[in-house]
């Protein structure tokens, strides 16, 4: 069953909080569909698991906590909990120096390019930082 | 070498003792907070009951910003009675939520705080 299209919440009373702490506003009715996890939410779960982790120690989990929160309340609000995550795991990546935007950029226009020649749907979507 | 004494020698700030008891009353600050932050906007002037000592980490606060978190922080589960959050709770006396607050988000309270008077 698909979920309902997610918008933008007014945040009456909101005076002064962040744009997640929304405890005690009123926000509407909550979404209860289930849904199954598509594959690459499956591996951006993975992911921010290992790259937290003591072995690699990319960023603690409270940095990624605090960009997902830093979001606009347009963002915070339309996407979805992994977009949320992937997001915040691409920007940590950029803001520690682990990988640049370039290299980002040039992966995704060879992964565009692959994906093209196959056949396959690849969104043009730039998402934004 | 037992994992305490080992734990005492890597530790490099001095770990500070708790400074509330369970069962003991407190109000969580009433302020705002510049970046993360794990104390949630309602609770904010909101007073509670120590209900226990969680343990003791790294300040999240600057773990959000690639800092050590250092000196440790002292986290608590507190429980706050619905009736003292909400204005307008019409559920029953006695609901309660149990939130974790860390301690530099906590004041010593007395039962007769402002907020308690309201909500009678």
């Amino acid at each position: 069953m698909p979920s309902p299209k997610r918008k933008t919440m007014p945040r009456k009373g909101a005076d002064g909080r962040a744009t997640h702490d929304v405890g005690g506003l009123e926000f509407g009715a909550i979404d209860r569909h289930e849904h199954d996890l598509a594959l690459w939410e499956k591996r951006t779960d993975a992911m921010l698991i290992l790259l937290v982790g003591p072995k690699k120690g990319a960023f603690a989990i409270d940095a990624h906590r605090r960009v997902v929160e830093d979001y606009g309340q347009q963002t915070y609000d339309r996407i979805t909990y992994y977009e949320k995550w992937i997001r915040a795991i691409r920007n940590l990546l950029v803001e520690q120096g682990i990988v640049s935007r370039e290299e980002i950029d040039e992966r995704l226009a060879e992964v565009r390019e692959r994906f093209a020649k196959a056949g396959r749907k690849a969104s043009k979507e730039r998402v934004s930082w | 070498m037992t994992r305490q004494a080992k734990s005492q020698a890597t530790s490099r700030a001095p770990e500070p003792g708790s400074r509330f008891a369970p069962g003991e009353t407190v109000r969580v600050a009433e302020r705002p907070a510049l970046g993360h932050c794990r104390t949630p906007w309602y609770l904010r002037g909101k007073t509670g009951v120590v209900a226990s000592v969680q343990g003791i980490f790294r300040n999240p606060e600057q773990l959000a910003y690639h800092q050590p978190g250092l000196p440790k922080r002292v986290l608590y589960k507190v429980r706050f009675e619905q009736a003292a959050i909400w204005d307008d709770y019409r559920g029953p006396a006695g609901d309660h939520l149990e939130a974790d607050i860390y301690e530099h988000w906590l004041e010593p309270a007395s039962r007769s705080a402002p907020d308690l008077e309201k909500a009678r």
